[in-house]
């Protein structure tokens, strides 16, 4: 049991922050965000070249290698500078996705492209209607003259109009919330009969709504095994959650750090407002809950990486669950302690409150995780308490 | 980052799990899984079986009788104990005064007391708060005047928990005026059994007889009783409450009742389904779970540093606050659990000898009494908020 990152580990996370403090400053992601473009390609470029957006591909791809720990790093310093970059989108979700079922000429041929930054992905699994469930899939792909068509809709494809191949999931057999039937398809947004209406998030980042009208797509653009789709889909999705958790905890600690900072130096009757009980206490609470999430991010990163699904979903969905409600506790609190001033735009604080709050919206709420983690919790046997007698010495 | 044991850790374990396994007496482990209230005996029976192991102080170094672990060895210890349903160990003279004398006692303290501690010949007390001075201790008012060989204490003790199966009481006491509130506080040993102390009991809201009151009037202690230097006590008292804190979340206890929540909530009928599957209900359980699974993190976080040198500071407070939330809560929860049959309060059905029929599953019959005495986890050991205030002014600097 330990708790330190390796050398490798470490460079990583030094090399990251020290990126994105000389590129990535606040006003830097203003401009980006302003620019509407959905990301910022110098900064994009920069991850590139750090080799950062290779860091969940294997090393025989020329990759970093890295799993659930590797990208709790990159996360956190990311949730420190609200980074609004398509990296889960493409470089988790897209990546492992492709790792992880991809045939070697998938493989081959886009890990590298996207490790350089030449392709992006992104990943439409949502439908409307189905609020976070995964299996809700009433987009169709049907095998015709060697092609699959595709048609239906998918919600909030979060970096899809930024994305150069999207992966979709679409129902190949049975009915929408059928565990079994559904499949993965990369789709060219380029395609005909893919249309998109591009929006923006409060957080900053961009979306799509996206719908398929009849596309066709080659028989080779099938990810993994067909009909059996949804353990891929829950698997890539969880390592986003992961990712998700520890820029959480990067956005806490921002805001721990800026909100005790300013009890330091604003002055109320006389005093620093920081030397008022209520007020302290309240920090310690928001502390308390930080470092409760952040131990929640820890599980997830190395849970997310078990090869028993029941025990990597319990671990998720629990780091999510409360890490929902912490991140809510910490951003309310954060803008309550600024007072007016963490009501205003032009302070960070709310936009980390902003992107807390989108985080626990993002994947599954809290409440849905609740949910997922009972139903966990339920396949798992009770405690027993019915040992037998003769096990145990007399007094 | 990982979370698993290295297989030396591993191989502890199972020392410790095969032990606990052949030398727990079962009926004990009953008692204490179900909340069975402890006699004085059930504590000693424990505590000297492992002794006879040379495992009843576990954080004291080898050179004075104890096993020399390290911080996470002493936690998968509490962990299998705590698992087994074992008594845990009585603090007050392993975890408190024993560390204390190990660090400031003279060799003739060490040599008369340690060994005393570790045999539990010995049951210590606390002589801490007093009527006016709670959360503000250091403005104690127990005096204890020099007087030739002996100190002659005057004054008076509260909260006193268990003095009365005491024989002796580690005691906060006024040796010097002036200054600073905490200078002039004096840390002295006193025999129970010394002419002038009586102890009388507080019952508490659960209607039972745990802390008390002990009034010292002339009491006369030896000044070899002294521990260290006269009117530096303040720093012993604090040395003590920061020795071993990493326990004070109560991750251990807290899974061993989390299970026994389920088996209740499990065995509990409501509306003709199990409890623990509607659904309002087994959300509540689950996010004390949940809650649970990242502390045991937070928990382990901090005895990892531990064990490679940095004792935790203000880092126990955030463990303590948030351990003993989810102590009261189980404690409510299974209260709530049992539904009416929370209600009927026969105390003798939950001691020894009791021979009557229960009122309701017998698992239900100290939930509420219990649910009524965890009050106190938030209050004792520094309450949680003098625990927010250290937070505030150690961790964030405010």
């Amino acid at each position: 049991m330990d708790f330190d990152f390796t050398q490798e580990q470490l460079l990583l996370q030094d090399s990251v922050r020290k990126f994105l403090e000389k590129n990535y400053d606040f006003d830097t992601r203003r401009e980006i965000v302003a620019a509407r473009q959905g990301f910022g390609p110098m900064a994009w470029q920069g991850l590139a070249s750090l080799g950062l957006l290779g860091v969940n591909v294997p090393e025989s791809h020329g990759g970093f290698g890295g799993g659930g720990v590797e990208t709790m790093i990159v996360m956190e310093a990311f949730g420190r500078h609200l980074v609004v970059e398509p990296w889960v989108a493409s470089a988790v979700m897209g990546t492992s996705c492709i790792v992880t079922a991809g045939t070697d000429d998938q493989r081959n041929y886009l890990l590298p492209l996207m490790a350089s930054g030449e392709m992006k992905l992104a990943c439409a699994f949502l439908e409307p209607g189905g609020r976070y469930d995964l299996s809700r899939v009433a987009t169709t792909a049907r095998l015709e003259g060697g092609f699959w068509h595709i048609s239906g809709s998918k919600a909030v494809v979060v970096h899809g109009a930024v994305a150069d191949l999207l992966i979709v999931s679409a129902r190949t057999a049975g009915q929408p919330g059928d565990a079994e039937g559904i499949s993965l398809f990369f789709v060219n947004p380029g395609e005909e009969g893919v249309e998109g209406r591009e929006f923006p998030l409060y957080d900053g980042t961009r979306a799509v709504e996206a719908s398929f009208h009849d596309v066709r797509v080659s028989s080779d653009s099938l990810i993994g095994v067909q009909d059996q789709g949804l353990p891929l889909v829950e698997l890539v999705v969880d390592r986003a959650i992961a990712a998700l958790c520890a820029e959480a905890v990067g956005c806490m600690q921002a805001l721990m750090e800026r909100t005790t900072e300013y009890l330091k130096t604003r002055q109320q009757f006389g005093v620093p407002i920081g030397r008022f009980q209520a007020l302290q206490h309240r920090m310690v609470d928001m502390l308390v809950h930080t470092e409760q999430a952040r131990s929640m991010a820890m599980l997830a990163a190395l849970r997310v990486e078990s090869p028993d699904a029941a025990q990597r979903r319990k671990a998720v969905s629990a780091a999510k669950e409360l890490i929902g409600r912490a991140g809510r506790f910490v951003g309310q609190q954060a803008v309550q302690l600024h007072g007016g001033m963490g009501m205003t735009e032009e302070l960070d604080v709310g936009h980390y409150v902003k992107r807390l709050q989108a985080i626990d919206t993002q994947f599954g709420d809290a409440d849905w995780h609740l949910d997922r983690f009972v139903a966990a919790e339920a396949a798992a046997p009770l405690p027993d308490f019915s040992r037998p007698r003769s096990k145990w010495k007399k007094l | 980052m990982n979370l698993d044991f290295t297989p030396e850790e591993l191989a502890f374990r199972d020392e410790v799990r095969g032990f606990v396994r052949s030398h727990l007496p079962r009926e004990l482990s009953l008692k204490v899984i179900e909340h069975k209230r402890l006699s004085k005996d059930d504590y000693l029976v424990w505590q000297r079986i492992l002794h006879g192991r040379g495992w009843s102080a576990p954080s004291w170094p080898r050179a004075f009788g104890g096993p020399g672990w390290n911080a996470v060895q002493r936690h998968i210890f509490d962990e299998e104990c705590a698992a087994a349903g074992a008594p845990p160990i009585i603090a007050f003279g392993v975890y408190m005064v024993g560390p204390v004398i190990i660090a400031f006692g003279s060799p003739a303290q060490q040599a008369k007391y340690l060994p005393r501690i570790l045999s539990s010949e010995d049951w210590w007390c606390q002589g801490y708060s007093e009527p006016g001075s709670g959360s503000d201790l250091a403005s104690l008012k127990t005096r204890a005047e020099r007087r030739g060989d002996t100190y002659v204490v005057n004054g008076q003790k509260t909260w006193t928990t268990l003095a009365q199966y005491a024989d002796m009481m580690f005691c906060l006491v006024r040796t010097g005026a002036g200054g600073k509130k905490q200078e002039g506080i004096s840390f002295l040993l006193i025999d129970m059994r010394s002419p002038g102390v009586s102890v009388r009991p507080i019952i508490t809201l659960d209607g039972e007889h745990e802390v008390n009151e002990v009034w010292l009037e002339n009491v006369e202690v030896p000044v070899e009783n002294l521990v260290g230097e006269e009117g530096r006590g303040w720093t012993y008292a604090k040395f003590l409450l920061s020795h071993e804190r990493s326990g004070i979340a109560g991750v251990s206890r807290s899974k061993r009742e989390l299970a026994w929540l389920k088996h209740i909530a499990a065995s509990e009928t409501d509306g003709g389904h199990r409890l623990i599957d509607n659904p309002r209900f087994r959300d509540k359980i689950s996010r004390v779970e949940i809650e649970l699974m990242a502390l045991e993190i937070t928990n382990l976080r901090v005895l990892a540093a531990e064990r490679e040198g940095k004792p935790p500071g203000a880092e126990a407070s955030i463990l303590k606050i948030k351990g003993t939330e989810i102590q009261q809560s189980l404690t409510e929860l299974m209260m709530e659990a049992v539904g009416p049959y929370a209600l009927p309060h026969l105390p003798l059905s939950w001691g020894d000898h009791w021979l009557g029929e229960h009122v309701g599953p017998a698992y239900a019959a100290p939930l509420a009494a219990r649910y009524f005495n965890y009050r106190k986890v938030s209050i004792y050991g520094g309450s949680n908020e003098i625990q927010r205030n250290i937070v505030a002014q150690q961790i964030l600097g405010l």
